[in-house]
C-alpha cells in the first residue's frame, strides 16, 4: 500500500491511539493538514502554537496518554518552545509535529526555515528531522515510545515538506522501533530493597516525600498501602498533589517554599526521608546544607540522573515508583508511630489560628477565600483544576484539597505563566465528562486569553476563575519582602474581563465580595458553555508561609498571628 | 575535581556528536578533551571524553549520557588500567643551523620527523598527554610555528567485551536500571 508521508503520519498516529490533536496550519505543514481530513482525528484549532503545546500537555497530564501538538515551520515551531520546555520540566509526555521546508532548502535560510531540532535539543527527550516519507512511520513509533516510557517527556518530529508529499509503501509492522540506546529497566536489587526496608523499620521520625512520579507511575494505591502499613506521614510536592488523598489523616500537605510550617518542620526534624518520584527541586529543599540534616534518605526514582543530584541519598531505588513501593510493602513492618505523628500534630500549633479561613469576614475578598469556596463547591465531584503560575497557584495548593489523582494540573518546574487556560482546554478535551476549572491570575490570563476563542469555536466548556489583584502578585510579594516595596513593573491593568468574555460570546461575571463567590460559581456551573469569573481580590495580599529562596527550610516567614498581634497592641 | 575519562559508544548518525557535546554544556560540565572516530563495530562511533569533575558528577554524566537515545554504551576508564594516547603535529622553525638539535630532541621523545622544509620541520608524536606537553616545552625555544593535537583516545587494558555483548552487563553492574 503506497501512501504519502502525510498519510503515513496520520496512519501512524491513529495506530498509536491518537484521537485528538491541537494545532495551527501553515505552509510547510499543509500536506499533513490536507491528509488529516481523511482520518478519524479531532483537530482543535488553537490561536497560538504555545497554546497547542500546553493543550497537549494538559491532555497528557489529565490522562497519562500522549498529547499531540502540530505546527508549521519557522515561527509556528518556535512558538512551541515554551510549551515543550514546560512539558520537559514536568515530565509530561507530548509529541510535537512541525512542518519543515523542503529538504533541499534546509540550510539556505529559506522562508520560514528554522533549525527547530537544534533549538529544542536541550528541552526534548529526543527529537527528529525526517527528510524521507519512508522514515515517518518508524519515527512516530519511536517518538511515542520515548515520550511515554521511563520518565516521560516531550519529543519533537520535524518533517520536511517533501517527506510529507513523497509516497512510499506503508508497513506498520516493519516500522517497529529498533534502536540500540534502548535500555530495559533492570530488576531492583533485593539487597537495596532490604536496606530501604530496614531504614523504614528502624526509623523513628520518617516522612514520605511524594512527587509527580507517583501519579505518572500509577502508584497511588501502592503509596497509600505502604504509608498506612507503617504509619508514614506523607508530604507532597506541588506536582505530587493528588497522588495521596488530601483528606487522608497521614497527609501533611505540600512541602517547600510555600508549604505549611508543620510540613517543613516535620521534614527538618525527620530521621528518614522516603522520596518517591520527586527530584529535590530547590523550591522543595531550601538551603541544601541544612536540609533534613538528621535524616537518612531513600530515593525511589526512575531517572538515574536524578540520584544524588541535589541531595545525597543512602539508598537509591532506580525503578518505577509502583514497582518499588509494592516490593517494599511486604518488607516493611506495621508500626503505629503515634509519638512522631503527635509531634507533627503539635507542630501545627497555632497554624489553624493563623489560617485566613479562621479569620472573621472583614469585608475584603481574599484569593484564599475564593479558592476555598471553589473547593467547597466543586471539590467533591470529578473536577480537574488547572492553575497558572504565581500567588494563586500557591493558594490553590494550600486551600483546595485534592483527594483524587490527576485532579490538579499546574506548571511546576518551568513555572510557565499563560499555562492554565490552554492546559485546561486540553484537559477538558481529554476528560470531557470532568468539570474543568482554570484558576489564573490577571497577569497569566492576559498571556494566553486568546485561547478562549479556541474554547468557543470547538465547544470546549472550561470555566475560568481569574484571581484578579491588579498586580503580578508573586513578583510584587518578592518586591515587598526583598526589594523594599519598590514595585517595579508589577502593577498591572487589564481589560474589563466580563466585557471581554461577552466579546468572545461567553458568560462572564465579576465578583468583589465573599458573599457573591458561591452564587457566581453556581451560575458559571449552570451555564452550558465556557465561563469567565473575574474575582477582584485584595490587591496586596501575601502567600504565607514563605521560605525565602536559599534559606533553611524551617526558616519560613509565617502568617501574621492575630493572637500575637492583638496581644502586642 | 579530578579528570574523568569516558569511552562513549554512539550510533553513527547525523547530529549525535552535537547531542553529546550539548549535554555537557547544558549540565555545566567542561570538556577537557573530546575525540570521535570509528571503533570496532560498523555503524557505531567511539568517543573519548575527558571531563574535570568529582565522583558524583562523573556518575551523573554517565547517567545523563545513557539517557541519550543514540548512546549505546558508556564506560568510565578513570580508575581502570588503560592506555591513553594523543597525536600531535608540531611545526618548528628550524634551518640548517639548528635542524639537527631539533631532530635529536624529537628522537628522545620517540617523535618522528614527517616533513622537512628549508626553514621548518614537522614533528609527529603519539604519546600520553604529559609526554606531548613535554615535547612542546622543549621545542618552544626553537620557535613553534603551529601545533595541532587530536585530544585523547583511550582504551582499557586487558579484555573488555564488545559493546553489543556487554550492554546488559554494563547496565546491571552499575546498578543503574534504565529505559529511555
Amino acid at each position: 500500500m503506497k501512501l504519502s508521508g502525510a498519510e503515513i503520519l496520520w496512519e501512524s498516529l491513529v495506530r498509536e491511539g491518537v484521537t485528538d490533536v491541537f494545532g495551527y496550519p501553515g505552509g510547510a505543514i499543509l500536506p499533513v493538514y490536507d491528509a488529516m481530513l481523511n482520518y478519524p482525528i479531532r483537530h482543535t484549532l488553537v490561536r497560538h502554537e504555545q497554546g497547542a503545546t500546553h493543550m497537549a500537555d494538559g491532555y497528557a497530564r489529565a490522562t497519562g496518554r500522549v498529547g499531540v501538538a502540530i505546527a508549521t515551520s519557522g515561527p509556528g515551531a518556535t512558538n512551541m518552545v515554551t510549551g515543550i520546555a514546560t512539558a520537559m520540566m514536568d515530565s509530561s509526555p507530548i509529541v510535537c509535529i512541525t512542518g519543515q521546508v523542503g529538504s533541499r532548502l534546509i540550510g539556505t535560510d529559506a522562508f520560514q526555515e528554522i533549525d527547530i531540532t537544534g533549538i529544542t535539543l536541550p528541552i526534548t527527550k529526543h527529537n527528529y528531522l525526517v527528510t524521507s516519507a519512508s522514515d515517518v512511520a518508524a519515527t512516530v513509533r519511536e517518538a511515542f515510545l520515548i515520550a511515554r516510557s521511563g520518565r516521560p517527556g516531550p519529543v519533537l518530529i520535524d518533517i520536511t515538506k517533501d517527506a510529507q508529499q513523497a509516497s512510499c509503501v506503508f508497513d506498520w509492522d516493519a516500522a517497529a522501533p529498533v534502536f540500540s540506546g534502548w535500555r530495559e529497566a533492570a530488576p531492583l536489587d533485593p539487597a537495596a530493597l532490604d536496606a530501604a526496608a530496614e531504614l523504614i523499620n528502624t526509623a523513628k521520625r520518617p516522612v514520605i516525600l511524594a512527587g509527580h512520579g507517583v501519579m505518572i507511575a500509577g502508584a497511588e494505591s501502592a503509596l497509600r498501602a505502604l504509608a498506612e502499613r507503617a504509619h508514614l506521614p506523607v508530604a507532597t510536592t506541588l506536582l505530587g498533589i493528588g497522588g495521596f488523598p488530601a483528606s487522608h489523616p497521614l497527609n501533611l500537605g505540600m512541602m517547600g517554599m510555600h508549604g505549611e510550617a508543620w510540613v517543613n518542620v516535620a521534614i527538618q526534624e525527620s530521621d528518614l526521608l522516603i522520596a518517591c518520584g520527586m527530584r529535590f527541586d530547590d523550591r522543595v529543599t531550601g538551603n541544601l546544607k541544612t536540609y533534613a540534616r538528621g535524616a537518612r534518605k531513600i530515593h525511589i526514582e526512575i531517572d538515574p540522573s536524578e540520584i544524588n543530584k541535589n541531595v545525597p541519598v543512602d539508598v537509591a531505588l532506580v525503578a518505577d515508583a509502583g514497582d518499588a513501593l509494592r516490593q517494599l510493602l511486604h518488607r516493611v513492618e506495621a508500626s503505629d508511630r503515634s509519638g512522631w505523628l503527635a509531634r507533627i500534630a503539635d507542630a501545627r500549633g497555632d497554624s489553624a489560628v493563623r489560617d485566613i479561613q479562621s479569620l472573621p469576614d472583614n469585608g475584603h475578598l481574599y484569593a484564599a477565600h475564593v479558592i476555598n469556596d471553589l473547593w467547597r463547591a466543586v471539590g467533591a465531584g470529578d473536577t480537574i483544576i488547572v492553575t497558572d503560575v504565581g500567588q494563586h497557584q500557591m493558594w490553590e495548593a494550600q486551600y483546595y484539597h485534592h483527594d483524587r489523582s490527576r485532579s490538579l494540573i499546574t506548571s511546576g518546574g518551568l513555572g510557565t505563566m499563560g499555562f492554565a487556560v490552554p492546559a485546561a482546554i486540553g484537559a477538558k478535551r481529554a476528560r470531557p465528562d470532568a468539570e474543568v476549572w482554570a484558576i489564573v491570575g490577571d497577569g497569566g490570563f492576559q498571556m494566553t486569553m486568546c485561547e478562549l476563542a479556541t474554547a468557543v469555536q470547538d465547544g470546549i466548556h472550561v470555566k475560568v476563575a481569574i484571581v484578579n489583584n491588579g498586580y503580578l502578585g508573586m513578583v510584587r510579594q518578592w518586591q515587598e519582602f526583598f526589594y523594599e516595596r519598590r514595585y517595579a513593573a508589577t502593577p498591572l491593568s487589564g481589560p474589563d474581563f466580563v466585557a471581554l468574555a461577552r466579546a468572545f460570546g461567553i458568560h462572564g461575571a465579576a465578583v468583589s465580595t465573599r458573599a457573591d463567590v458561591l452564587p457566581a460559581i453556581t451560575e458559571a456551573r449552570r451555564i452550558d458553555g465556557p465561563s469567565v469569573i473575574d474575582f477582584r481580590v485584595e490587591q496586596e495580599d501575601t502567600v504565607y508561609p514563605m521560605v525565602p529562596a536559599g534559606a533553611d527550610l524551617d526558616a519560613m516567614i509565617r502568617r501574621p498571628s492575630p493572637i500575637v498581634e492583638s496581644a502586642s497592641d | 575535581m579530578t579528570l574523568h575519562t569516558f569511552t562513549v559508544y554512539v550510533e553513527d548518525r547525523p547530529g549525535v556528536l552535537n547531542r553529546v557535546s550539548s549535554l555537557f554544556r547544558r549540565r555545566a560540565f567542561n570538556i577537557e578533551s573530546l575525540s570521535v572516530g570509528h571503533g570496532e563495530t560498523p555503524g557505531v562511533s567511539r568517543m573519548t571524553v575527558v571531563v574535570a569533575t568529582d565522583e558524583g558528577g562523573a556518575t551523573r554524566i554517565k547517567a545523563h549520557l545513557l539517557k541519550l537515545v543514540h548512546v549505546v554504551r558508556v564506560d568510565e576508564l578513570t580508575d581502570r588500567p588503560s592506555i591513553v594516547r594523543e597525536l600531535a603535529l608540531v611545526k618548528i622553525s628550524a634551518g640548517h643551523d639548528n635542524r639537527a638539535a631539533v631532530m635529536q630532541l624529537a628522537q628522545v621523545f620517540d617523535a618522528r620527523v614527517v616533513d622537512v622544509a628549508p626553514a621548518s620541520l614537522v614533528v609527529e608524536i603519539c604519546a600520553s598527554e604529559s609526554k606531548v606537553d613535554g615535547l612542546l616545552d622543549v621545542l618552544r625555544p626553537y620557535g613553534v610555528i603551529e601545533a595541532v593535537r587530536t585530544g585523547r583516545v583511550a582504551m582499557a587494558r586487558g579484555s573488555l567485551s564488545a559493546p553489543g555483548a556487554a550492554r546488559a552487563e554494563a547496565v546491571v553492574d552499575e546498578g543503574i536500571a534504565y529505559s529511555v
